[in-house]
């Protein structure tokens, strides 16, 4: 139980027990490593690699909307096109080694994401995810006609080709520890954003912003940067899935694909680190399980069930409520 | 033959009156928009789906009870419109107070639930719905062929549009609904019945968009996918017009609906996506929309 006198406890008390927070918050990030070190042991690891995949991109969605505050509805187009363009250039230049082409895939969605971002931040709230929406559409069309992705076929037999030239991802293992190497690396992107004074300052933003305006910060440039990162770690994600399927659809880019990150992302625990992680998780068992069982045709309406579901009744997601039971129960 | 930069000129005013027409479904589908997002200030994602609920009502009204068209366009923005006010006044009143995402979030859901719903029992691929007989064969006016089911389309849709904006503009509800949106909570002190406003205002758009469905639903294919690509358009008309004035949604709708008409004709390659590049325009040059008010 919190006493009066504990606010005014020594600053070394504090800082102790800051110490021993972040000591906690490393061995549990460690045990989860360990996990996804094991994991393809016991799953199959092309199910865990489309997590993984799809778990990043809720990452990056919910670097946005949990720590920046505004929901974009078009992020299935920076996931489409980092897999296009990684799509692309593998299968046309076998030379090309893998991880150059996911870099690549990156740099491409990292770019549509400076325009898509300096054009939508002029609008707010739900205008925001209006123009995303519509931005998105527009993407989708031109992948639709542009001569390069396969129109509605989507770009088949992509090599997975050697890592670094000498690393063949042939392997479903190889493949997998290159997948969670990368999530990793998202992850920790994502992780030391959201820690720095950088998230401090967003987050002050997402709360209130002519507040921080009047601060001096500059609330566009932030938003604008927290955007970027968002969109180029969805790439990432868009890129590494093509490398793992050997393929690039129209279905990433389709504006169910931005629904279902949001899905994800909710389920999970909105503005929490590990939330998208298992909100993506859920999702993809859920799909993968439903597509064999008879209710397979019903996947949209479970889905929108879901979604009716958490917005009325479960708005801090999985992560969110068993952070409030933890607080309740043992502090 | 008369030629127009290059088309011909029967080519060209049919390419007008199909954007014209195109123009008028946004025009209508925006305003429900637009009346909804006044006073709720969510934006109703299940709009799209609610219109073609609308369309389907009267497929399905045809088909097995034998309402005809005309008593369909009566019916089935009635019934449609009972089915939003249940669903205002059991799902989105819950999430009222909280941010206006969650009301995105949550007419979103329902709509992946109508839409999915549909497809399993009637597939995506569409059904016809029969031209009514007073309606059919065309119109030769000597320099091109109007189809008359077209040109009524264009008329209930305007006079639809002109009597939300005589209901809203000239009518004592209609004041009540404005008063209410620029302070709902002095209306209530004033004695107004506010949330039963609310609701009858979601139900007033949803019904709207129900008519949309019945008029379209001659035109175009009948199938559970027709409404949400329809609405990504709409939403970008939204975010071209701004949502802050009745006659600013109507005249943005129509506009829309002539460019794309005309690039058809131009430029067809670019047809599906030249409303999305003057939102992209209208968004550098005036972000607060045409007809928005500077915030």
């Amino acid at each position: 139980m919190m006493t009066e006198s504990q606010p005014m406890a020594a600053p070394s008390a504090v800082m102790e027990r800051e110490k021993r927070a972040k000591f906690r918050r490393n061995m549990f990030y460690l045990a989860l490593i360990v996990v996804g070190l094991v994991a393809p042991f016991l799953a199959y690891p092309v199910f865990l690699m489309k997590v993984l995949c799809f778990a990043l991109f809720a990452c990056a969605f919910n670097l946005l909307l949990g720590y920046a505050g505004l929901l974009s509805f078009g992020h299935a187009a920076f996931l489409a096109t980092g897999g296009y363009v990684t799509g692309y250039l593998l299968a046309s230049y076998p030379g090309l080694t893998p991880e150059l082409g996911i870099i690549a895939g990156t740099l491409m969605a990292t770019l549509l994401g400076v325009l898509f971002g300096v054009l939508s931040i002029r609008r707010q709230g739900i205008y925001f995810a209006m123009v995303t929406l519509a931005i998105a559409q527009l993407v989708y069309f031109m992948f639709v006609q542009a001569p390069f992705t396969g129109g509605e076929d989507g770009l088949h037999g992509v090599p997975r080709g050697e890592l670094f030239g000498f690393i063949s991802l042939s392997s479903n293992l190889a493949m997998y520890y290159f997948v969670f190497a990368i999530f990793i690396f998202g992850f920790a992107l994502i992780q030391r954003t959201v820690h720095s004074p950088f998230g401090q300052v967003l987050k002050a933003i997402r709360e209130n912003e002519p507040r921080a305006v009047s601060l001096g910060y500059n609330a566009d440039a932030y938003k604008l940067v927290a955007f970027v990162i968002s969109a180029g770690l969805a790439g990432l994600a868009g890129s590494t899935k093509t490398v793992v399927f050997q393929l690039a659809s129209l279905t990433d880019a389709h504006w169910h694909m931005s629904g279902e990150v949001i899905l994800m992302t909710l389920l999970g625990g909105v503005g929490t680190l590990l939330g998208p992680l298992m909100g993506a998780g859920i999702v993809v068992s859920l799909q993968h399980i439903l597509a064999q069982s008879p209710l397979g045709n019903w996947v949209s309406v479970i889905l929108g069930i879901i979604f009716v579901f958490c917005v009325l009744s479960f708005r801090s997601g999985i992560v969110g409520e068993l952070d409030k039971m933890y607080r309740k129960n043992f502090k | 033959m008369t030629m127009i930069f290059g088309v011909p000129l029967a080519v060209f005013m049919g390419q007008l009156t199909l954007g014209l027409v195109n123009g008028a479904f946004y025009a209508l589908l925006s305003l429900g928009l637009a009346v909804i997002f006044g006073l709720l200030k969510i934006v109703n994602f299940a709009h799209g789906a609610q219109y073609m609920l609308g369309a389907f009502a009267a497929l399905l009204g045809f088909r097995y009870l034998g309402i005809n068209y005309w008593l369909a366009l009566l019916l089935v923005p009635l019934v449609v419109g009972a089915f939003g006010v249940l669903l205002e006044r059991f799902l989105l009143r819950r999430i009222a107070h909280l941010d206006h995402l969650y009301g995105l979030l949550l007419t979103f859901g329902l709509a992946l639930i109508f839409e999915g719903t549909l497809v399993n029992f009637f597939g995506v691929s569409g059904a016809r719905y029969a031209t009514p007989e007073i309606l059919q064969g065309g119109l030769n006016l000597g320099f091109m062929f109007l189809p008359t089911y077209r040109a009524w389309v264009l008329v209930a849709a305007l006079a639809m549009c002109l009597f939300t904006w005589f209901m809203i503009e000239r009518t004592r509800l209609g004041a009540y609904l404005r008063a209410g949106t620029e302070n709902s909570q002095l209306m209530q002190a004033f004695g107004v019945n506010v949330p039963l406003l609310i609701t009858l205002t979601y139900g007033f758009g949803v019904a709207l968009a129900a008519f949309a469905g019945v008029l379209a639903a001659p035109l175009y294919p009948v199938s559970p996918t027709m409404g949400s690509s329809l609405l990504i358009v709409v939403f970008a008309v939204v975010v071209i017009g701004g949502m802050g004035s009745i006659l600013g949604a109507i005249i943005t709708g129509l506009a829309m609906g002539i460019i794309e008409g005309l690039t058809k004709v131009y430029y067809p390659e670019a047809s599906n996506t030249v409303i999305f590049f003057v939102m992209i325009v209208v968004l550098m040059l005036r972000p607060v929309g045409l007809f928005g008010k500077e915030a």
